[in-house]
């Protein structure tokens, strides 16, 4: 590597990986739960498996987004990072904070938790993916607060990229938007009107940012593309996403309250929200064919592709399926919903914390890129995760499909439950496919461990 | 799905010979999207007025055609100057390229003044996004639109800034033309919306 304090990227990714992990484990539990109602009750009750299911995700991301800014800028600016003794209290406070929660949740009914940290002084719990208590959340605000502080000072005393800009951009937002989780008014429409200014600004907003630059980074270092040219890319394709992706919080807004007004605001935006993605894919695909070089780590262009077809594919067309307000009318909080929800954060934010660690993490451990052996295990990992993952949004798909039909538009309308019972097999085969997408994991992980001849490092 | 080894066009200069296009691709692809989106909305607007027939053609009447008419004028005159504009840089003769963009400018003015003074009439008529569809198509339609002619003058602006200091010389027309394509699109748009909204019934 070029700086060394790059070195502190090491144990957030490690982390990242590690409640990865955890997420998908709970993901099973859950997963199990739709089929075999009471299994593991009373122990993990489904909403709490839920719950970690999605706090592990957004709490792993968040440690690849880091890990990732911690590798990215020092190397964007020339310079080391401003401090890496902040950056390593930072990992650890977070971790333990994370882990400690983790634990309430599992540990402690949910209205103890609320009670013991503090949730009567200021309510924010109890709102879905905000579930975290106060203390928690005072804590991420800390820790964000602190590693934005380092980064920004790392970039101000360095050079000035296009990338490290647009990095920086995505990470405030990130931070400024959770701002709102500590907002929560009584009146449940105020509530949920802000509550997707968390939500959707941030994965439909600032996290693209995020995205963009991640993917920008390393599309440069293993093609060696003109910088100039991938920066023009970038410029355009964050436009295209603050245009249609701000507006488009109005799909957010048809059923809950609003004026009449955001389902047309909605769904004018909402529909071109596929068009940043697309832009990514023909970016990706356009820059790897122009490739000045061969770089050792083919696995890393690998997820990079698969960053740029996967996003596509879960963010732009899954949620243009249903994003309209005629069609979501009848689709709102259906299992499309949920196939959208997996292939989306799996095709863009996991994918490209994935491609970050495996450009980085070779580096970080002192070679351009892993043992052949190494790589082509880690690309049976990509390939068993991503087509289980196809599979998981195609069974989820057809789960939402038949409960539209069944529960709302036929003649005879089933109820809830009893549409439940008819869609079971699509649950088991998500079930299924969801070992598919543990057993990949395994894989992934396994090629860390994989030894083999080396790449110099010099790349 | 794009197979990996058919190049797209790129984003750079590209070799001399083949045509060329004015402005950087980049812009074109933003005006594209922006194009999409105004297409969206207008076929929107055509959807739900052949459910509100009656509704639209009697609001419609309300609105001020002529500062409509005006606004219209200016757009065109502005896109006028800023053809002026790029021909004068074209003839490496910076000082009237800044003065033709500084006319430009003045008219994208005259046109925010008008139709804030427009907006404020229609408020006191009780007109919001919520009071009926054809209001909310009204707003959402030339208040988006007004956003891109304030988008508009600050690339303007930015030209003039950059004419003024000679940055744009026959071999280095980029980033005029850019600017320059999507100040015309803004006009492109407003030539759609306004008889759509104003005049047609």
């Amino acid at each position: 590597m070029q700086y060394k304090t790059q070195a502190v990227a090491k144990p957030y990714f490690i982390a990242a990986i590690g409640l990865f992990v955890g997420q998908i484990l709970f993901g099973l539990i859950m997963g199990l739960q739709y089929v075999i109602g009471d299994f593991l009750f009373p122990a993990i009750p489904f909403n709490i498996a839920r719950m970690v299911h999605t706090n592990l995700l957004i709490v792993w991301l968040l440690f690849g987004f880091m890990g990732s800014a911690y590798y990215l800028v020092p190397e964007e600016s020339e310079t080391e990072l401003f401090s890496p003794k902040l950056a390593l209290v930072m990992f650890w406070i977070f971790l333990v904070a994370g882990a400690l929660t983790v634990v309430g949740y599992l540990a402690l009914p949910y209205a103890t938790l609320a009670k013991l940290t503090g949730n009567d002084l200021l309510a924010t719990m109890g709102r879905e993916f905000l579930e975290q208590p106060l203390i928690t959340k005072v804590g991420i605000v800390v820790v964000a607060l602190a590693f934005l502080f380092n980064i920004t000072m790392t970039v101000l005393k360095g050079r000035k990229t296009a990338i490290s800009m647009v990095l920086l951009l995505g990470l405030w937002g990130l931070a400024v938007f959770f701002l709102f989780s500590f907002y929560n008014p009584d009146n449940l429409v105020l509530d949920k009107f802000y509550w997707w200014w968390v939500v959707h600004l941030w994965v439909e907003g600032v996290w693209e940012l995020i995205l963009g630059a991640l993917l920008a980074f390393v599309l440069i270092k293993v093609t060696g593309v003109d910088r100039e040219v991938i920066e023009k890319w970038l410029y355009v394709i964050i436009t295209l996403t603050l245009v249609t992706g701000v507006i488009g919080t109005g799909h957010h807004y048809y059923w809950i309250g609003t004026p009449e007004y955001w389902q047309w605001w909605g769904s004018v935006f909402s529909a071109l929200e596929p068009i940043p993605f697309f832009a990514m894919t023909v970016f990706a695909f356009n820059m790897v064919s122009r490739r000045r070089r061969e770089h050792p780590n083919r696995a890393a262009t690998l997820w990079a592709l698969g960053t740029g077809v996967m996003s596509f594919l879960g963010a732009g067309l899954w949620g243009f399926l249903h994003t309209l307000a005629p069609v979501n009318y009848y689709t709102h909080g259906t299992q499309i919903t949920a196939a959208h929800g997996h292939m989306a954060f799996y095709g863009a934010y996991v994918m490209v914390v994935l491609c970050m660690i495996s450009y980085a993490m070779p580096i970080l451990r002192g070679r351009a890129a892993n043992s052949d052996k190494a790589q082509v295990v880690e690309m049976w990992g990509f390939w068993l995760m991503t087509v289980a993952i196809v599979f998981i949004t195609l069974f989820l798909t057809g789960a939402g499909i038949l409960q539209v039909w069944l529960q709302r538009i036929s003649a005879t309308p089933l109820s809830y439950m009893a549409t439940q019972d008819q869609i079971m097999v699509f649950y088991w085969l998500r079930e299924w496919t969801g070992v598919m997408f543990l057993i990949g994991l395994v894989v992934y992980i396994a090629s860390f461990f994989i030894g083999g001849d080396k790449k110099a490092a010099t790349a | 799905m794009l197979a990996a080894d058919t190049p797209l066009p790129s984003l750079d200069t590209p070799p001399a010979g083949t045509p060329r296009l004015a402005g950087d691709l980049a812009i074109w692809i933003f005006i594209l999207a922006e194009l999409l989106a105004f297409g969206a909305f207008f076929a929107a607007y055509a959807f739900t007025r052949a459910h509100h027939i009656e509704l639209f053609t009697h609001e419609q009447q309300a609105l001020n055609r002529i500062t409509g008419a005006i606004n219209t004028m200016l757009l065109l005159t502005s896109s006028y100057f800023v053809v002026r504009a790029v021909q004068a840089a074209e003839r490496s003769a910076p000082a009237p390229c800044a003065r033709w963009l500084v006319a430009a400018i003045a008219c994208g003015v005259g046109f925010i003044v008008i139709k804030l003074h427009e907006y404020s009439a229609a408020f006191e008529r009780g007109v919001t996004l919520s009071s009926s569809p054809f209001h909310m198509f009204y707003l959402s339609l030339t208040f988006f639109h007004f956003m891109h002619v304030l988008l508009g003058l600050v690339i303007l602006s930015a030209l003039w800034l950059g004419a003024r200091a000679g940055r744009y010389r026959p071999n280095d027309m980029n980033g005029l033309e850019s600017g320059a394509a999507y100040w015309h699109m803004v006009d492109l748009v407003w030539l759609v919306l306004f008889p759509l909204v104003y005049v047609i019934h």
